[in-house]
Parts: structure tokens; sequence; C-alpha cells
């Protein structure tokens, strides 16, 4: 295990700058998830680390040396593909073999080596089988097991879970994170998906455009996201957006636009003085919005109709239409409502969100 | 779909069917009857009486004998096989390399170079036979089977190259990056991961390789003059016109042998004959 | 930016060990060299070279054994004023023009046909591919036997269904012997077609035939307006294919008739081989291959082009 140090990394396809000025120090045993939507430059970024891609300008350090000029099997690193990747001409044991057997190990310390992944994922049976006679869930352990036995420096994954369908995703993610607390070996793995990136990181970097937009542990990211994408990207159901206007009366700063009027909470006040006689965006996730009671002050309600009603189960989503924009509240699943009913929402004063509407920044 | 009447499927079907097969298969039903047709029967005019056509009431083998015992032809036979085998080895290792750096590789010249193979599949032998018999006279390779060794992958070459494109590029690209982090080498990933996997592809481009060199002719009749190392489609064409007499018999003799191996390899590899044809015309 | 490393880049100790030369063929560059040297060599010394041999020898007198001196286009000028030259100019363009349509329309109909669902499909395709398979030569003596005017079994047939009253000189009559030609041709090369089109054909979605149906629209529409345009670029393809090697064709015409008779199936190939090694006159028989050539570049760019339409349509 080795820290990987990524300072100032740039990497240009043609005209193209798909990942910019990207800064990252990951500690040693540390798990960090990169996450974005497609084309965010995660993917990129994990092929330079790689050396899969080559690198426009920065430099990338795996423990204390430069690996920039390194062909990837110098570089001591394992990679876990979204495909798996797995050889199909040659048995499970070989596919996990091939990478040892490439570095001259003998056979009785590649017999050692393969049979202890096994143990860990729990693949013996299958070290004779080929692979196109294996699960998509079983073709994954394989994978891992491959990148296990080299005991390697960093581990690398490439959004590995995407091809699985949903049950065995939320499996897996569990066995990998079982398989870090075990082996304790860095890694970086990249992913779409931010509930894998919550759960999975121990800290998460989101990425838009090639841009870091905000590195932190998840709730971290959670609580208090650097900008509205990140904000919007976290969470599930995401975080309700509407443009407001701060105005002063009677004393206080106050959020309006056509469809509520809220009194902003004395501490993120001070924060949006400046913004007053402006537009800002208002955040608020779907979970901090609740039906009001006559205990709620009044000045944090919010009047809305429901529009769509979505039962989970867990929780009720309502879709509800505030002026002109649409708001979804997560609510108790005791509550009875309907389409077209009128409700009362209260906000948690605590958990309101403002961002500049130019910058997207948080306020 | 032809819907409606039986007799419908009949007329559209059955019989155009029919007739196309039986129309492309006589010719060789035909090479084998006059075959096993004794010399009495097969010069018999058709205007004559007893002009029993598609069969013979009394076989015999005289002209398979005498073809075998006779002529030269076990060793044409023999001529033919090695050069097939040995142009086709060639050619599909040429091919093998090729077809990888101009489908993996990144470089310069890939297209340029795609293309350049690609033309020299459209320049014909019939335009560069004179030419090429100075060539391999001077290179001492006349009236050997080198000669025809060596040029016969001139037009295998592109061909073999272009189908094992289709199915490299089929392969992807993860595979090679997962062997290379793994630490094979390059050319190390080439061979123990992306040619194993090719193996449909390499089958096809053999077979194809192997029937274009048996139907071969004009290299084969143009460098080759000692009876003793001709192929067997020169050898049936110079060696058993004696005078100006065709030996029918002993002709479609040499015709059946001679085309028995290329069928006999070809129907162990019927699937990845036709996977070669159609995967080199949908490109 | 300027941080120092206390070490220079090295792999890391458990790396594996590599020569120079594996170390040099890791770049991408040298290996496709390494790849690509035979290919290139072989390619390079048995048709470039050739190629430019040929054209020069096109423009020298050489003869077998004489070498020759520069004359310029004076081949070509005798060529255009030979009247066989020119007959065999109209044949091969005959014969390769007669025997594509041919070829097109009957292996488009026995691809249709065998798009099928039958019994003893797979046997029958593996049965049909043979006359392609089969070497040329071998196949044509057998049509020649076929065809010989004392014996031919075609007119034996053709007799007793009463078609014919007399003998058929197919091979000896000047405008017969086109025509035999031309069918054994378009045997060999109807099965290629068919199999190749039947590929093209197996890729069109059935349920779009399904829809015209459903619009309305008859057998023919629906092959014209449906299967048709789908299945141009492979036709494209296989035709380019096709039209060269007949255009080249040398094989078939030297076994059945020679050229003959009296030069009504001469064609480029054959006379280049009758003027060059028959007659020992070599640069005029280059002279005569090479002048296939124009011609055969003018036909691949034409489908170059129309197949590049197609494509990017």
């Amino acid at each position: 295990m080795a820290p990987v140090h990524i300072r100032h990394l740039n990497k240009k396809f043609d005209e193209v700058h798909a990942v910019n000025d990207v800064n990252l120090e990951i500690h040693d045993q540390e798990f960090v998830v990169l996450v974005g939507p497609s084309g965010c430059g995660k993917t990129t970024t994990l092929r330079m680390v790689a050396g899969l891609e080559s690198v426009t300008s920065g430099d990338i350090l795996i423990g204390d040396r430069l690996v920039n000029d390194l062909a990837p099997m110098d570089r001591d690193i394992a990679m876990v593909f979204q495909n798996y990747a797995l050889y199909p001409h040659m048995s499970v044991y070989d596919n996990m073999a091939f990478g040892l057997k490439m570095r001259k190990f003998d056979r009785a310390e590649i017999a050692k080596r393969v049979q202890e992944a096994a143990g860990i994922l729990g693949i013996e049976a299958l070290l004779k089988r080929k692979p196109r006679q294996l699960s998509g869930g079983q073709r994954q352990r394989v994978a891992l097991g491959r990148a296990i036995v080299r005991h390697p420096q960093v581990f690398l994954f490439d959004e590995p879970l995407s091809n699985l369908d949903a049950k065995l995703r939320v499996q897996m993610r569990v066995e990998i994170k079982k398989l870090h607390d075990r082996l304790g070996t860095t890694a970086i793995y990249v992913t779409h998906d931010q509930v894998e990136a919550m759960t999975l990181g121990d800290r998460v970097v989101v990425m838009k455009d090639g841009f870091v937009q905000q590195v932190g542990e998840p709730l971290e990211l959670y609580n208090t996201p650097a900008n509205r994408f990140v904000a919007g990207f976290i969470g599930s159901p995401a975080m309700n957006f509407a443009s407001v206007n701060v105005s002063e009366a009677n004393g206080a700063l106050w959020a309006a636009n056509e469809g509520m009027r809220i009194k902003v909470p004395a501490e993120i006040a001070a924060r949006l003085n400046r913004y007053a006689g402006k537009e800002c965006v208002l955040g608020v996730r779907p979970e901090d919005l609740r039906i009001a009671n006559a205990a709620d002050p009044p000045d944090l309600n919010i009047d809305a109709e429901v529009e769509v009603v979505e039962q989970l189960g867990p929780e009720i989503l309502l879709d509800m239409a505030v002026g002109s924009t649409t708001m979804v509240a997560a609510v108790e699943p005791t509550v009875r409502a309907k389409v077209r009913d009128r409700l009362r929402l209260a906000v948690n004063p605590a958990r309101l969100h403002f961002f500049d509407p130019a910058s997207e920044a948080a306020i | 779909m032809i819907e409606g009447a039986k007799w419908k499927r009949w007329v559209f079907f059955y019989i155009p069917l029919t007739a196309f097969v039986v129309a492309l298969l006589f010719p060789f039903y035909w090479m084998a009857v006059t075959t096993v047709r004794p010399d009495s029967e097969l010069y018999r005019p058709w205007m004559a009486p007893n002009y029993a056509p598609f069969w013979t009431a009394h076989p015999t083998l005289e002209h398979v004998r005498g073809l075998l015992e006779d002529t030269l032809f076990s060793t044409w036979m023999w001529n033919t096989m090695f050069i097939a085998i040995v142009s086709t080895i060639i050619s599909l290792f040429c091919g093998l390399l090729a077809g990888y750096a101009l489908s993996r590789l990144r470089f310069r010249f890939a297209g340029t170079l795609g293309t350049g193979i690609f033309i020299t599949y459209l320049v014909p032998q019939t335009l560069l036979f004179i030419p090429l018999a100075d060539i391999i006279r001077n290179f001492r390779l006349g009236d050997t089977p080198w000669a025809l060794i060596l040029t016969y992958p001139t037009f295998l070459i592109p061909f073999c190259t272009w189908l094992l494109m289709g199915y490299f590029k089929a392969i992807p690209r993860e595979l090679e990056e997962c062997a290379r982090i793994d630490g094979a080498s390059r050319w190390k990933a080439m061979i123990y991961i992306i040619f194993p996997i090719a193996v449909p592809g390499i089958l096809s481009a053999g077979i194809f390789a192997f029937t274009l060199s048996w139907n071969e002719f004009i290299y084969a009749l143009v460098f080759l003059s000692s009876p003793d190392q001709k192929t067997v489609p020169v050898g049936v064409t110079s060696e058993l016109i004696r005078g100006d007499v065709f030996y029918w018999g002993q002709l479609m003799a040499g015709a059946l042998l001679g085309s028995i191996p290329v069928a006999f390899v070809y129907s162990f590899f019927v699937e990845h004959y036709v996977a070669g044809l159609t995967g080199s015309v949908k490109g | 930016m300027a941080v120092s490393y206390a070490v220079a880049p090295r792999a890391y100790a458990g790396a594996p060990s590599r020569g120079p030369l594996t170390r040099l063929l890791e770049d991408e560059r040298w290996l496709a060299v390494a790849l690509l040297l035979p290919t290139v060599i072989l390619l390079g010394l048995f048709i470039a070279y050739p190629f430019v041999k040929g054209v020069l020898l096109a423009v020298t007198d050489a003869k077998v054994g004489v070498p020759g001196h520069f004359v310029g286009l004076e081949n070509f000028d005798r060529l255009w004023n030979d009247s066989i030259f020119r007959t065999a100019v109209q044949n091969t363009f005959v014969y390769t023009i007669v025997t594509t349509i041919f070829k097109l329309a009957l292996g488009l109909w026995l691809a249709m046909l065998l798009n099928r669902h039958f019994k003893g499909k797979a046997f029958t395709r593996a049965f049909i591919l043979l006359p392609f398979i089969i070497p040329t030569v071998l196949s044509t003596f057998a049509w020649k036997w076929m065809f010989d005017p004392t014996f031919s079994v075609i007119n034996w047939t053709l007799y007793r269904l009463d078609l014919i009253h007399g003998r058929i000189n197919w091979l000896g009559d000047p405008d017969l012997a086109m025509i035999s030609v031309i069918i054994v041709n378009v045997w060999r090369g109807v099965p290629f077609y068919a199999i190749s089109l039947l590929a093209g054909l197996q890729t069109i979605n059935p349920e779009l035939q399904e829809a015209a149906a459903i619009d309305g629209a008859r057998p023919w529409q629906r092959f014209w307006h449906v299967t048709w345009p789908l299945l141009l670029p492979v036709t494209m393809v296989v035709v380019l294919f096709s039209v060269i090697q007949t255009f080249a064709d040398f094989q078939l015409v030297y076994v059945l008739t020679g050229g003959g008779p009296a030069n009504a199936t001469q064609l480029f190939a054959t006379y280049a081989y009758q003027i060059g090694v028959g007659t020992g006159l070599l640069s005029e028989g280059a002279a005569i291959s090479l002048a296939m050539f124009p011609f055969l570049l003018i036909v691949v760019i034409i489908q170059l082009l129309y197949i590049r339409r197609v494509e990017t349509h």
C-alpha cells in the first residue's frame, strides 16, 4: 500500500480538455471515490493513474515514485474493469494466475496466492471453469481475485458494478467494502452512482466537465455542498432548487418567489446580506420538507398543491407545485395525500442552502 | 415470406431451388460419371441411339488407375498440397501481424498502409505475371515450388489481413489493457490474449487461403515448366492432352481427384469458410 | 511546481524484467513497424516491384532473351491499331458486364430462396458453394466435356426435349463460344454472390418487411423499397470484387476456348499470355496486361465513390 499524489493533472484529447488541473492527495490505505456524470473526466483520470492514457501535464506519484513515464505493468497497480475483462479462453485459475506468470513467479507461490484470493472471495469451486460459464456476480469476483493476487500498492476500479443488476450491485458493494477493510490497500474507485460513492468512499471527489467540484467525506458533501452541482448530484431524490428574491423586511431577510415566502434563519442571514435586493438560488432537500403542523412557525412554511404521489414504502414522495415550479417532499408513509390536495410544508431552517445564481457556489 | 397456397410454395420455392442445386452440382456429377465410364461408352456420339448419359452400366476404374500410374498426377497433388499449405501458413503469419497492427495500434501511417494493402488486392495476377516471371527468373526461383510459395501470399495476405482486422476489432480493448496491467508486454498480450480469441477468424482466413491457393493458375502455368514441378491445375491442363487428343476419361478422373482434397478440407470448415466470405464482404 | 523527487522514475521491485528488444517493442510505432515488415517486404517485392517493372517493360521492345531499348509508347500505339486487341477489349467488357448482370440477378434470387427455413438448409448452403471452391480449371474441363460437339450431354438433353434439331457447336461457333464462356463464368460466380447476398439479407430486420406488408406493399414493392436499398452496401462490395476478377479472368477462357474461335473469346489476359508467353514478345505482352489497369482503376474508383456515398447517406 502506498499514498497516491496527483498534482496539477491535465489531459487534452486534441481540442477537448478532458481533465483540468486536478489535485488530489490520497492517503495510504484510503478508499477514494471519483464520482460524476459521464464525460466529467473521472475515468480519464483513473486511466492516467493506471498508465493507460498519457499525461498531458502534471505529475502522478505512487508512493514516492513519479510514474508518469512508467508502463502500466511497472506501477505496481491492479485494475478492475467495468466489463470484467476476463480472458475468455482461460480458466478462472489461469485468469488469476496470468499476472503472476508474467512476472515469473514460481508455481507454488502462484498456487498459494490464487487459493488465498479465491478463499477470500468464495470462488474456490469455480477455479476450473471458463468465464462464459459464470454469472455476472461470479465474473466480477474473479476480476477482483485477479487484482488481489498481485498484492499491488493501489487498486483501481473502473465502474465495476455498473453491469450488475440492482440487487447484485448492493451485495457486491458490501463485499468490496469488506474486502477493503480486510486488505487495507489504497483504492481509487470510479463510478457515476452517487449511492456507491457515499457508501464506499472514505473520501469522495465530485467531478464535472474535467474539474474537481469538491473533495470531502461523504457526509461533508451531503451537509455542506460547495456548489449547486454537488448539492444536486449527491442525495436521492435530488435537492429542490428555486430561484428566490432576497429582501429585507421587518429587520430580517426574506427569501421569496411567486409560490413562497420564507424567513432566512439568523445564521445564514449574515452571509446572505449582500444579496439583499438580488436573486439567488434556494436549495432544500426533499427529506427536509415535511407536512406542517400547528406548532410550526408560519414564516418557514410553504403552501403547495400535490401533483403526483409516489408510494415507495418506507416513505412517500410528493411532487408539489410551488408557484410555477415543482418541489419534491419526502414524507412519512402515514401521510394521506391525494392529487390536487393543497398542503402546507414546513422547512427545516438548519437545512437550507443558498447558491449564487451566477457562480453557483454555495453562499 | 410466401404465404398462401401450397402450389405457390412449389412454384416459387421448391422448383427454383431444385433447379439451382441441380444446375450448380450437375457438372460434378458429370465429372464423376465420366471418370468411371469405360472408353467404349465414353466415345459414343450423342446422336447415337444408345447414348445413355446419366449412368453407366459398366463402371470401371481404369481411368483412375491410368491417371495414378501413367502420369505424374500424384506428384502434382503432392506439389499443390505442399505449396498451398506453406503459402497459407506464410499468409496467415503475415496477415495476423499486419491485421493486429492496423486494427489495434495507433501510428501515423495506419490509414495509408491499410488502404495500400487493400489496393494490392485489386491488382490482378494477370497484370503482373509477365514482369513477375522475369523477377522469378532473376531470383533463380523459376521452376521450383518456391516461385509460387513466395508469390501466392501477394493475393492471400491482403485478404487474410482484412478478414482478421474485422475479428480483432470485435475484441474489447479492455482485455489488452488488463493484460498490460497484469504485466504482459504489448507483444505478449498480442500472442497470449488476442490471437487465441481470434481463432475462429484464423480458421476462416486459413481455409479461404487454402482454397485460393489451389485455385491459382496463371502464375503456376508461367513459372513452372518441368512436368514434375507442376501443380494439379497446370498438370491436368498441359500433360493430359497428348497430341491433340483429349483423354477425357483420365482428364475427368484428374479433375475429380484434384477436386477432392479441397472439397474434403472445406467440408470440415464450411462454417468458417462462409464466415470468412461474408466477413470480408460486410467489411 | 518546483518539487524535487527523491528518486528518479523507476519500476517497482517486483516489476517484470524485460530485455531491450521488448522495451523497444512497447512503443506502438516500433511494434507496428516490426509487425508490418514481413507483409510490406513480400508485397513490395512481388507486387510493387513487378508493377514498376511491367511499366518499364511496356515502354521497351524487349523479347524473350533479347533485352530491349526504350521505345516510348510504341507498343501501345501498335496495340491501338491492332484489331485483335480491340476485339479483346470489346470482348472483355461484354464478358464482364453480361456475367455480372446475370450473376447478380441469379445470385440474388438464390439468396432470397436460401433466406427461408427449410430442412437441409445447412447442407444445401454448403453444397452450393462447391462451384466456387473447386479449382476453376478442373470444373471448366467438366464443362468443356459437356460442351463437346460430338459428345455433349447438353445437346443430347436439348435434342430429347425437342428444342434443337441439329448439333450445336458450343465452342466452335464464334457467337456461341462467347455465350458458353459466359455460362460457365456465371455458373461459377452465382454461389459467391448468393452466399454474400444471403449474409446481407440476414442482417435486414424482418420486422421492416412485415411493417411494409401491413402498410400494404406487395412483394415486388417490398423488395424494391425495403430490401434492395438495405442490401446495396453489400451488393456494391460483392460487385467490386467480382468485376475485378472477371475483367482480369484468364483460366476459364484459356481452358475452354483458348481465346478462339477466331478471337471471339479473346480477353485482355488471354491475349497478353498469347503475345507475351506464347510468341515471346515480352514488352507487348506487358503492354496488353498494363492496358487493363486504367479500366480497372476507373471501375474501382466509381464503385468506391458509390460505396462511400451509400455509407454516408
